[in-house]
């Protein structure tokens, strides 16, 4: 009874991790950077709808719009500012620092911006939720939006990488940056794309999280986007359906091992099951193996 | 070209020489300091500094260990300090009294480099078999691990002896006179004020000469070997975990110890996810990337310019973080970008020609 | 220009750091000056007796007619809030002072440091502001950071009045005074007002066991449970890491009956779980310590979920007294938020230095040590009517002593018990 219970708060809690999990492997797979600064444009985005909606009394479907669309711009400015600069570096660890500045400089924006004060989210979603066993057993609607959502979003990208022009040139573009651009492939142009279509999914993540757990401050993106950025490891690091099963398994593991093991080492015992899963299956569960060359 | 720059003889010279203005720069750096000390010219906040920034000198060090000189991508040295720390200060808090101070320190530090270096071991054995970013999320995973265990960890001692608990404080079971030790999320509090600028500056001359001395060594030649090719390496006869654990145990050590140097320099020692979480991992890693990887003296120089920069900032008040995030970005553009490394070095032939045309000789 | 300001400034500041700021530096700005005497003193006389003489001539040629008083406290991550409010209020109440002519005639300066919620960094915003020159330190707000500058204050002797510093070594020595309530003391207050007043037979607790303040009261909450006539049937954690999703811990407390949840944890974890627990429809008494105020006024939360919510605080913003009332009022016009319980420590804090100032009859011209060793005396023997309490005193050890008021939320307003 009680573990039903446990197993349905586990996939809602999963959901919104698989969600964010998406955006972060999309950018992984196609521009192998790991995007620490994702986490802080969901927070952006949350923002946005939050001053849209709550504070300006604006209807829902403009805020999300809106979010979404400057999501996409703020994405499209970071890539080209912080991180194009930086492709062609000696190292590929260079990038990763500059996304941990922009990270810093996000979330400090929004504190001088919206300030400290925590801000509690209204949600956006109207789907009524499923109650049964005379209302002991809830499935809130921001779980079934956030689940249908991420499926729908799933297979629109999977579509999208498969069968679109811009998506082969993505895969092309993923597999090897020189080839692509002398196959006539815009490199530069099909990476904006790509962190275009991730921040506009962190817009939609940042709405669904903030529905989900409805308390907003400038580091509300920071804990989720590293515990998606596990998900997608997970899964399998730029596979998305991978994405998809590791965010929700992440979330069921979380709230079973708070629930029967410990509530004080419910961390601790989500990293070890991530360390067992890999050292198992090194590259997650869904992930391709990668041949060594010599 | 240069003929002699083949030359073995010729080479070594140039890595002792290397070395060395590696330890006059912390040398003279030291005299420096110690000079304005004793005439007094040093404000409070410069002297509150002096001995974390002998920490974080240390953590960046003993990182480029594992990311230069290595190859692989740790996100979870701040655990390796956070068990440095504990295990000190654990030590410290027990024998304090019962043993004269400056041994007390010593053995401690001992001890934060053991057990340090001990997880590093535990952790590097199944780790090492992983590769890039998946080896970087297991050590960030391991990070997590031990401060999330450090937090419910419950040590007691009464007459009976010591006592331990992972579950909460009532579960130690202990006399009424009993002492906690460590106190779960409230860590460990009194710990003795042992840590001082000319001690951090001795552990990081220690941590250098062992550092130099092994890149320059055989076993240091085989673990850059994995590094740039890790097949070839295989095929010559170098074991690879042995040379793989080696680097890392050591690198871990290093960080135990600056964490028993972080424990003993702030009386109260916390397990939080601002000083031993991933931040704090990542913060380290940035010392190391942006002082150049694999480059010992950069990050020496950059982990001081990076925990100067944010103290430095203090009279911009609010816009402090923000300013210093955007200088952080600006910094790793202005050295890591391709395009501002070709400007700058076409500013130096312009401004610096003869230096130049010494060592190119295409003009 | 604010920010070219800003970047001159702190060019300034790295001047003085790095150029030792030593004899040779003009005495153009006040910091330059300030920098160097403090220094000069300190390392002349390092733990010995002639400290005293040398912050002395510091403090003579620095002050000049004004009292300066520091504050320390997180305004940037994840613990910004609790910061702020502290800051502004502090600011407010230097500003109020200043403005009904000072203490004992002589205006306050008031500079606030940042310290990020790290221990490290407090002790550096500690130095920071003695390079200043400051006189009496108002800090830190949390309990961590003050265990590590307390003790700095005590070997530089240094007055340190605490807002809401709470944990037990906080204020461990004789230089350290508090305006709040300490974790044991609330633990204690909340077992036996639940007790006293038979509120629940079956208790259930749920505390951020990663966090001081929260496993500080959690602890002696459970120790005293054991006499009182309740019994604690459930008692679930949770980290820093892990604080959006408390589904598992509620379901815990449903499952094993309990008719009180014991929160001993800040609102904007407590705002999340009181919606959780509404989805689950769970409703027991929710009962929290001072952490909780401000629960009803994080923006857009929908109160009527803390319906019914039990809490001991000192502090209510919408009490009726004249006190609470303007300081609210001008707290919102100024700073756009209600202000909550660490504000209103704060405020009382600046008020209670100001009383001991004028009752040890200090001077600006008076060095750290010389005000402290007067501080320490005046504030036992001070009686203050503040926003936290009326008839507040403080005793040697520096606790306060004032009564808890435990209210009830009705109608999303404080309603007292």
């Amino acid at each position: 009874m009680s573990f039903i219970s446990y197993l349905i708060n586990g996939i809602s809690l999963g959901s919104v991790y698989a969600i964010i999990a998406l955006g972060y492997t999309m950018v992984y797979g196609i521009a192998k950077m790991l995007n620490f600064a994702h986490g802080d444009v969901i927070m952006v985005g949350a923002f946005i709808v939050f001053t849209i909606v709550s504070t300006l009394s604006l209807p829902p479907v403009l805020g999300i719009a809106t979010a979404i669309i400057v999501c996409t711009v703020f994405g499209i400015t970071i890539e080209r500012v912080a991180y194009k600069p930086l492709r062609n570096a000696a190292s590929p660890l260079a990038v990763l620092i500059t996304a941990i500045g922009v990270s810093y400089l996000l979330q400090n924006l929004a504190l001088l911006i919206f300030g400290a004060n925590t801000k509690s989210f209204t949600s956006v979603v109207a789907v009524k939720p499923l109650k049964f066993a005379d209302g002991n057993m809830v499935i809130s609607g921001e779980t079934i939006v956030t689940i249908v959502v991420g499926i729908i979003v799933m297979i629109l990208l999977t579509l999208f990488i498969n069968k679109t022009k811009a998506g082969q040139a993505m895969l092309a573009v993923s597999e090897d940056k020189g080839a692509a651009s002398l196959m006539g492939i815009n490199v530069n142009k099909t990476i904006a794309l790509t962190f275009a279509i991730g921040s506009a999914l962190a817009a939609v993540a940042g709405v669904l999280l903030c529905s989900a757990y409805p308390s907003l401050t400038p580091y509300t993106g920071a804990m989720p986007g590293i515990k998606a950025f596990v998900a997608a490891v997970f899964g399998g690091i730029g596979s998305v359906p991978g994405a998809m099963i590791g965010g929700i398994l992440l979330g069921i593991i979380e709230i079973l091992g708070k629930a029967y093991i410990s509530s004080q080492m419910a961390d601790a015992i989500v990293f070890a099951v991530l360390i067992i899963v890999l050292l198992v299956k090194p590259t997650g569960i869904l992930g391709k193996k990668i041949q060594e060359k010599v | 070209m240069n003929k002699t720059s083949g030359i073995y003889p010729h080479k070594l010279n140039k890595i002792t020489k290397n070395n060395f203005i590696t330890y006059l720069m912390v040398l003279v750096l030291y005299i420096a300091v110690q000079l304005l000390l004793v005439t007094g010219n040093v404000s409070s906040l410069m002297e509150g500094l002096l001995v974390p920034l002998c920490i974080y000198v240390m953590l960046a060090i003993s990182l480029n260990l594992t990311v230069g000189i290595l190859g692989e991508l740790s996100l979870g040295h701040a655990g390796f300090m956070c068990v440095g720390a504990f295990a000190g200060a654990f030590f410290s808090k027990c024998m304090n009294g019962a043993m004269p101070d400056g041994v007390r320190f010593i053995t401690a530090l001992l001890i934060g480099a053991v057990s340090a270096g001990i997880f590093g071991i535990l952790i590097g054995i199944p780790v090492l078999r992983l590769k890039g970013d998946y080896l970087a999320i297991v050590t960030l995973a391991f990070g997590e691990i031990i401060k999330n265990l450090v937090n419910v960890m419950y040590i007691g001692r009464d007459k009976n002896g010591f006592h331990f608990s992972m579950k909460d404080f009532f579960s130690l079971n202990m006399d009424a006179e009993g002492e906690v030790i460590v106190n779960g999320a409230q860590g460990i509090t009194g710990t003795p004020h042992d840590a001082s600028f000319t001690m951090g500056v001795i552990l990081i001359f220690l941590s250098l000469i062992i550092i130099l001395n092994l890149i320059h060594s055989r076993d240091g030649r085989a673990i850059m070997s994995i590094r740039d090719n890790r097949i070839a390496a295989e095929s010559i006869g170098i074991n690879i975990t042995k040379y793989k654990l080696m680097a890392f145990s050591l690198s871990a050590a290093i960080a135990g110890v600056a964490g028993v140097l972080y424990a003993h320099n702030l009386s109260t020692l916390t397990a939080l996810p601002k000083n031993f979480g991933y931040n704090m991992s990542i913060m380290i890693l940035v010392f190391v990337v942006l002082g150049g990887i694999g480059n010992i003296r950069g990050s020496i120089i950059s982990a001081i310019v990076l925990t100067l920069l944010p103290e430095l900032l203090r009279g911009l008040s609010d816009y402090r973080m923000l300013i210093y995030a955007i200088v952080l970005i600006v910094m790793m553009l202005f050295n890591w970008s391709p395009k501002a490394i070709e400007w700058k070095e076409r500013m130096k032939e312009k401004y610096f020609p003869k230096k130049l045309s010494k060592g190119k000789e295409v003009k | 220009m604010k920010r070219f300001m800003s970047i001159a400034m702190a060019s300034a500041m790295a001047m003085t750091l790095f150029a030792g700021c030593g004899s040779t530096a003009s005495e153009g700005t006040d910091a330059a000056a300030g920098t160097d005497t403090t220094a000069t003193a300190d390392t002349a006389a390092e733990g010995t007796d002639a400290t005293a003489e040398g912050t002395a001539a510091a403090g003579e040629s620095a002050a000049g007619g004004v009292f300066k008083i520091g504050g320390i406290g997180p305004t940037t991550g994840g613990a910004a809030v609790y910061g702020m409010a502290v800051q502004n209020a502090a600011q407010l109440a230097v500003d109020e002072i200043n403005a009904a002519g000072g203490i004992g005639g002589y205006q306050i300066e008031f500079k606030f440091e940042d310290d990020e919620n790290d221990p490290e960094k407090s002790v550096n915003a500690y130095n920071t502001l003695k390079d200043w020159d400051m006189q009496i330190l108002m800090g830190t707000v949390t309990s961590g950071c003050c265990v590590a500058v307390v003790e700095k204050t005590s070997a530089d002797n240094m007055f340190q009045l605490t807002p809401s510093g709470s944990s037990i070594e906080a204020i461990k020595y004789d230089n350290a005074f508090r305006v709040c309530f300490s974790d044991p003391n609330q633990g204690m207050a909340s077992a036996k007002y639940i007790g006293d007043n038979a509120v629940a037979t079956k208790v259930a607790v749920i505390y951020d066991s990663s966090d001081i303040y929260s496993s500080g009261i959690y602890q002696k909450f459970v120790t005293e449970s054991a006499s009182q006539p309740f019994e604690i049937v459930s008692a679930e954690a949770f980290t820093a890491d892990s604080k959006t999703d408390f589904s598992v811990q509620l379901q815990k407390a449903k499952d094993s009956g309990a008719d009180l949840v014991f929160l001993p944890i800040y609102y904007t974890e407590a705002s999340l779980i009181l919606s959780q627990a509404a989805t689950m429809n769970y409703s027991p008494i929710f009962f929290g310590c001072d952490g909780l105020d401000g629960i009803l006024d994080v923006e857009n939360f929908d109160t009527s979920l803390a319906e019914g919510v039990m809490l001991l605080t000192p502090f209510a913003a919408d009490a009726q007294d004249e006190l609470t009332q303007n300081f609210v009022t001008t707290f919102k016009e100024k700073f756009g938020d209600t202000p909550n319980q660490f504000a209103a420590d704060a405020y009382d804090a600046i008020y209670a230095i100001k009383a001991a100032a004028e009752k040890a009859g200090l001077t600006p011209d008076m060095d750290a040590s010389a005000i402290c060793d007067a501080m320490k005396t005046a504030m036992t023997q001070i009686t203050l009517d503040g926003l936290t309490g009326v008839g507040m005193t403080w005793d040697a050890s520096g606790e306060p002593n004032k009564a808890p008021k435990a209210v009830k939320i009705e109608n999303g307003v404080y309603v007292a018990m």
